[in-house]
């Protein structure tokens, strides 16, 4: 591992939301331009631009060019499921420190406000007569009949199996984690949605995918969030006062999902997390009880169960536990998803890689406002992308 | 007896349906679709081997949206057969969730999904409580 240390130097989100007189380019210009202004820079400092959008064009680095300038750079876009912001992020980090670049900027932006349910790919019309097609020469469609590819089954599925390995987990106590995370919202005004939900109300709203009800999914929304990465040697360069915000990346890590026993049956998010986590945790030379506060990838309540445990934040087989005593919510001792995660801030995919570091970024320069979780010196983000991707990052003040 | 085709070709039908699974010759690692290679060991020599009929359910949800077509809520699942995973929707219950349990024991079942122009019957399958 190369040993230059790198920081942000500037970040940005948009409220995530609904922004129908605005396209993927107006939100990725906002966030930006709010990084360098957050950082003290301009679009002439960046070396590298990774521009990451999934759900659109999927190729929005040059288009935002001609609208914050057109300075030659090379530009890579990006598209890694719902790990494109923080995939976006790593491309600017590996080429600084592939020494081709010493500050760069990675974006994400994302519309997704009003689009459905998202399914998998296997959608099938019937032709006039059955013929096979594709890997499973299938005859017709099998999302459905066979299973489901739709995010809120599939997620529902990872939290029930996780209750065959440990023990059943009940439909309350996945309810409870989106009592949390609603609760939370309610501080944070870049949040899609900022109402507490009673527990009732949650359990008792339109079932999606048994256990998941509609507040326990996350929220398509639109939004984007930006960041300027700088490498040390080029913030020493800088002023004091950015010099004094800047804060540092302890560790950033990507995964994928090793092969094992069912992993192309149902999707395997455990295995890259928890390699990822002990990556992470040995970059930085930290451990999990040295982590202040974590967003991690809360696309659906029975998500974020299975990765207090994938982030070795409890013993192993211990995640009801660890939620039931309370260290998870913003006044207990580790808490987990203080923004509202992607259930109530909302998830514009290739923004939230990147809007997760935001946030824990905000909370280590001690600027979150009434959220400010005190005494925060370092934290992490975690995302998934179905697939499956795992990115984690540890940052420090 | 019309004519009938299974749904994905892992499902052979006949007098006794069952499923079966390509099985890589060198790690006997077991996968359903066409394989270019194996994603464990990297072989390339598979050989097709019949799964029990029976199992346990392993993880479900009771799915109430889904693309046009499928009928809601359905209730999908992974099915453990022996020691391969399997994923199926659990058919012949009340999608409900005190009718389904972690642990609980199904079989397989086919179904006649519909028919074609020429009257060609395709067949799916699920598991049901054994
Ligand atoms: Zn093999």
């Amino acid at each position: 591992m190369a040993s230059e240390n790198l920081y942000i130097l500037g970040i940005h989100m948009t409220k995530f939301g609904k922004y129908p007189n605005r396209d993927l380019i107006d939100l990725a210009a906002e966030a930006a331009q709010g990084a360098f202004k957050d950082g003290g820079v301009t679009m002439g400092d960046m070396n590298i631009l990774a521009a990451g959008n999934l759900r659109g064009t999927g190729r929005i680095g040059q288009p935002l060019q001609k609208q914050i300038g057109q300075t030659g750079i090379p530009v890579y876009n990006v598209t890694n499921a719902c790990a494109t912001g923080a995939t976006a992020m790593r491309v600017v980090m590996m080429a600084i420190k592939a020494g081709e670049a010493d500050m760069g900027l990675a974006v994400g932006s994302e519309k997704l406000a009003g689009v459905g349910l998202l399914t998998g790919a296997n959608v099938k019309a019937d032709g006039k007569t059955w013929t096979p097609e594709g890997r499973f020469d299938a005859v017709s469609a099998t999302d459905g009949r066979i299973g489901t590819e739709t995010m809120p089954g599939v997620f529902a599925q990872i939290g029930m199996e996780y209750g065959s390995r440990y023990g059943e987990v009940s439909f309350e106590t996945f309810a409870k984690i989106s009592e949390k995370n609603h609760y939370h919202s309610t501080l944070n005004p870049l949040a899609a949605y900022q109402k507490r939900m009673s527990l009732e109300e949650i359990m008792k709203d339109v079932m999606v995918a048994y256990p998941n009800t509609r507040p326990m999914c996350s929220a398509n929304t639109d939004g984007a969030a930006a960041t300027v990465i700088v490498s040390e040697k080029k913030l020493r360069t800088l002023s004091k006062a950015q010099q004094d915000r800047a804060v540092k990346i302890a560790a950033s890590v990507l995964t994928t999902d090793p092969w094992e026993d069912g992993c192309q049956v149902l999707a395997n998010v455990n295995t890259c997390t928890r390699e990822a986590a002990k990556q992470a945790y040995a970059q930085a030379g930290v451990g999990p009880k040295d982590i202040r506060l974590i967003e991690l990838h809360d696309c659906f309540a029975t998500a974020e169960l299975v990765h207090y445990d994938n982030l070795m934040l409890c013993d192993e087989g211990a995640a009801v536990e660890h939620f039931n005593s309370g260290a998870t919510w913003r006044e207990g001792r580790q808490p987990v998803n203080v923004s509202g995660g992607l259930e109530s801030k909302g998830h514009p995919i290739a923004a939230t890689g990147i809007a997760n570091v935001w946030e824990i970024a905000t909370h280590l320069r001690g600027e979150a406002g009434p959220r400010q979780i005190e005494g925060a010196k370092i934290g992490m983000t975690h995302v998934i992308g179905l697939g499956n991707t795992c990115a984690i990052h540890i940052l420090q003040k | 007896m019309p004519n009938q085709v299974p749904l994905v070709s892992y499902l052979v039908l006949g007098d006794d349906p069952h499923l079966i699974a390509h099985e890589c010759t060198n790690c006997k690692a077991r996968f359903f679709d066409r394989r270019n290679g194996c994603a464990k060991c990297f072989g390339t020599e598979f050989k097709d081997v019949s799964l029990p009929k029976e199992g346990k359910v392993r993880a479900f949800s009771i799915v109430h949206s889904a693309a046009p077509g499928i009928k809601v809520p359905f209730v999908a699942s992974v099915i453990e057969c022996g020691t391969t995973r399997v994923s199926a929707n659990i058919i012949n219950v009340d999608p409900k969730p005190e009718n389904l349990k972690l642990g609980m024991k199904v079989k397989l079942a086919t179904y006649v999904l519909g028919k074609d122009e020429v009257g060609t019957e395709a067949i799916g399958f699920g598991f049901e409580p054994a």
